[in-house]
């Protein structure tokens, strides 16, 4: 039982830790918390649905799919709502706002185009079990854990390695020294919301997957909790995002195995105003406080 | 000079969209007007207040679908003409606030079907009835609705009539002694079957083994259904939605719990049946609405609503449909499609009334009084469990 509810937690914290790493991602390079973030999740679910019940594709090629067009709905997100505010001198709520804007226009959009309905993914997808003595373990948590354990380290290695992880770092850093050193920062920006989008899409197939209910409104306590663990690991920051999102999910897990399903919320999000207490920063952020953009 | 072009923009959509809007609506009373001009006594507005948006718009649409079909087959029969004047709440009470008090004020209508829950009816329920207009549930199950106010009736079977059958034919078929509890706990409507549930279980003398609880659009329940089925109980009983229930089946049957699961009115749709495919196997509900019944108009219903949506009607979409007919035979017995005092009391007195969820009477408190058919999910259909 204590292994399952592990196991149980590992699965749900692996999904919020996606979420939270768009948000983390976009955070740290724009200082923007991109509210559109849960929506695009909800259009790759349905984007993964839409590949493997209508063209009957395979579930990697369906990731493939809903990561593709999470990219080019951060593309024009980027185009549309961002870049035009970046230009202009306006308050630094504006792009909040039209992110805002962004998530209630996919979410209507989906609304008209698949139908309130919650639909779900066949069941070839969920078939398999797999038990270990008394832990039982479905084939679908197994591929959640692997994909997102190996896009995480896939991520954390590109960019610490790579000349472009770099130059995300560097632009993180501070947009207008980065500028100065010769790092283009607008196509910086653009491949980071992307990024940050194709990920957020390959998260909502997951979830689709994981729990068989994609419908148009799910990306919205998803997008809470991407936010909750935003904070708690530390503003952005990739390992925090990573480590906050397994803690939450576990937290919220281990509240109702050993206590009261009613304060499932209540618990996990009480530990993050504690953890906020002790660690204003964030499980991860640094010591310093970055002021404002 | 961007900006102000893309506020021009949007300004012209709007516009545009307002004159959509404004086409439509004209269109529509100039039809419905030149029908009421053959029947006599004019045509009788009825507001309809319904989720339509939002994460429970699948409940709404259905109603919308039902009450949408009763309509035309009401002014096809020409005995009373009516237009509806459809308002969405987004499953809010605010919103739900809002669209009756226009429908009451501004749109002047004679009676209002809605709001789809149970939470909503107790915010608008008092200013329907301080108006003085009847407001008719066609899915408020929860306790206490038709206390609100002595125009506010529902034609949905209040779960304190629905749960105790269910649970007590579940024990006597399947010996249960000890049993678990799922609700939604922020649902007014699942909290109240909740306790309808935990009463009926102590009354049947069976063990609760423990309660647990999930909100309304939760996705993962593993934590949950780990724990019940480490306490091995012999059924579990699940007070929300169906789409909430059917996730929750599929789970305890991916994790081996492959115990029955007895439900509240939520549990009552094709859509259940849809959403959790082979798991829905052993799941049991008691309705009043039960497509396999030998009855034509029961039959009637379901293929018109099919030839109209190319779909199965669920309960919601069949009590909305009776209870515009309700209306419509209240209306004609009235004999006036404008004075509400008299449309109320001509409601008050339905009683013999046949529709698709049965013989229909309100009773003196204006809820339903009507029979119930215990129904349990076998080979993908729901079945008598006799």
């Amino acid at each position: 039982m204590l292994l399952q509810q592990v196991v149980n937690g590992l699965t749900l914290g692996s999904t919020y830790a996606i979420i939270a790493l768009g948000y983390t991602l976009i955070f740290g390079v724009l200082n923007i918390v991109n509210m559109a973030h849960g929506e695009i999740f909800m259009i790759g679910a349905f984007v993964g649905l839409m590949l493997v019940t209508k063209l009957q594709t395979g579930i990697f090629t369906a990731l493939a799919g809903a990561m593709l067009t999470g990219a080019v709905l951060g593309y024009l997100l980027e185009r549309i709502a961002l870049r035009p505010l970046r230009r202009r001198e306006v308050s630094h709520l504006a792009p909040l706002i039209s992110t805002i804007g962004v998530s209630i226009f996919l979410e209507s959009l989906a609304l008209k185009i698949f139908g309130p309905q919650a639909q779900s993914f066949p069941p070839v997808f969920s078939g398999q079990l797999f038990e270990l003595g008394t832990l039982k373990i479905s084939i679908i948590q197994i591929v959640i854990l692997a994909v997102s354990f190996g896009l995480m380290i896939a991520l954390r290695f590109w960019l610490a390695k790579t000349k472009m992880g770099k130059s995300i770092r560097a632009t993180a850093e501070n947009l207008e020294t980065a500028g100065l050193l010769g790092v283009n920062t607008s196509q910086v920006i653009i491949v980071t919301v992307m990024l940050a989008s194709g990920l957020g899409s390959v998260a909502g197939v997951l979830v689709g997957l994981a729990f068989n209910a994609v419908e148009p409104t799910m990306g919205i306590t998803m997008g809470f909790k991407g936010l909750a663990v935003l904070i708690l690991g530390g503003l952005g920051n990739i390992t925090g995002a990573m480590v906050g999102g397994l803690l939450l999910g576990i937290a919220e897990v281990f509240s109702v195995a050993y206590g009261e399903s009613s304060y499932r919320e209540a618990v996990a999000f009480g530990l993050i105003i504690i953890l906020l207490f002790i660690r204003p920063q964030g499980l991860f952020g640094s010591g310093s406080a970055q002021g404002g953009r | 000079m961007i900006s102000m072009r893309k506020s021009m923009k949007k300004f012209g959509a709007a516009a545009l969209a307002m004159l959509f809007t404004v086409t439509a609506a004209g269109c529509g009373g100039g039809s419905t007007s030149t029908q009421g001009g053959t029947a006599a006594g004019g045509t009788a507005k009825i507001g309809v207040v319904s989720y339509l948006s939002g994460g429970g718009a699948a409940y709404g649409e259905a109603i919308r679908q039902g009450l949408e079909l009763a309509r035309d087959e009401i002014n096809a029969k020409g005995k009373v003409k009516i237009e509806l004047v459809i308002e969405d709440s987004k499953g809010e009470k605010n919103e739900a606030i809002n669209a009756t008090n226009k429908l009451i004020h501004k749109d002047n209508v004679v009676a209002i079907v809605g709001p789809t829950l149970s939470g909503e009816m107790f915010a608008v329920g008092p200013i329907a009835s301080q108006a003085g207009v009847s407001i008719m549930g066609t899915s408020t199950t929860a306790e206490g609705i038709t206390d609100i106010g002595n125009t506010v009736f529902r034609n949905s079977l209040p779960e304190s009539l629905a749960i105790p059958p269910a649970v007590k034919k579940a024990k006597e078929k399947f010996g249960l002694k000890k049993v678990a509890i799922m609700y939604s706990n922020n649902n007014d409507f699942a909290v109240s079957g909740f306790k309808t549930f935990e009463k009926a279980i102590k009354e049947n003398g069976m063990e609760i083994v423990t309660t647990e609880t999930f909100a309304d659009k939760d996705t993962d329940f593993s934590a949950q259904l780990t724990k019940i089925a480490s306490l091995q109980p012999d059924a579990i009983m699940v007070a929300g939605l169906y789409q909430e229930a059917a996730l929750i089946l599929k789970k305890a049957r991916e994790i081996g719990l492959n115990v029955p699961v007895v439900g509240n009115n939520g549990f009552n749709s094709p859509q259940l049946i849809k959403a959790a495919g082979s798991a829905a196997e052993g799941a049991i509900v008691a309705s009043p609405w039960y497509p396999g019944k030998d009855d034509a108009t029961v039959k009637n219903f379901i293929a018109a609503y099919k030839a109209k949506y190319n779909k199965e009607p669920d309960q919601f979409a069949a009590q909305a449909y009776d209870a515009l007919y309700i209306i419509a035979d209240a209306l004609e017995k009235a004999g006036t499609t404008s004075d509400v005092k008299k449309v109320r009391d001509s409601l008050a007195a339905v009683k013999d009334f046949h529709g698709v969820t049965g013989n229909f009477a309100f009773d003196a408190n204006r809820n339903p009084a009507m029979d119930v058919t215990v129904l349990i999910v076998k080979d993908g259909k729901f079945t008598e469990l006799k």
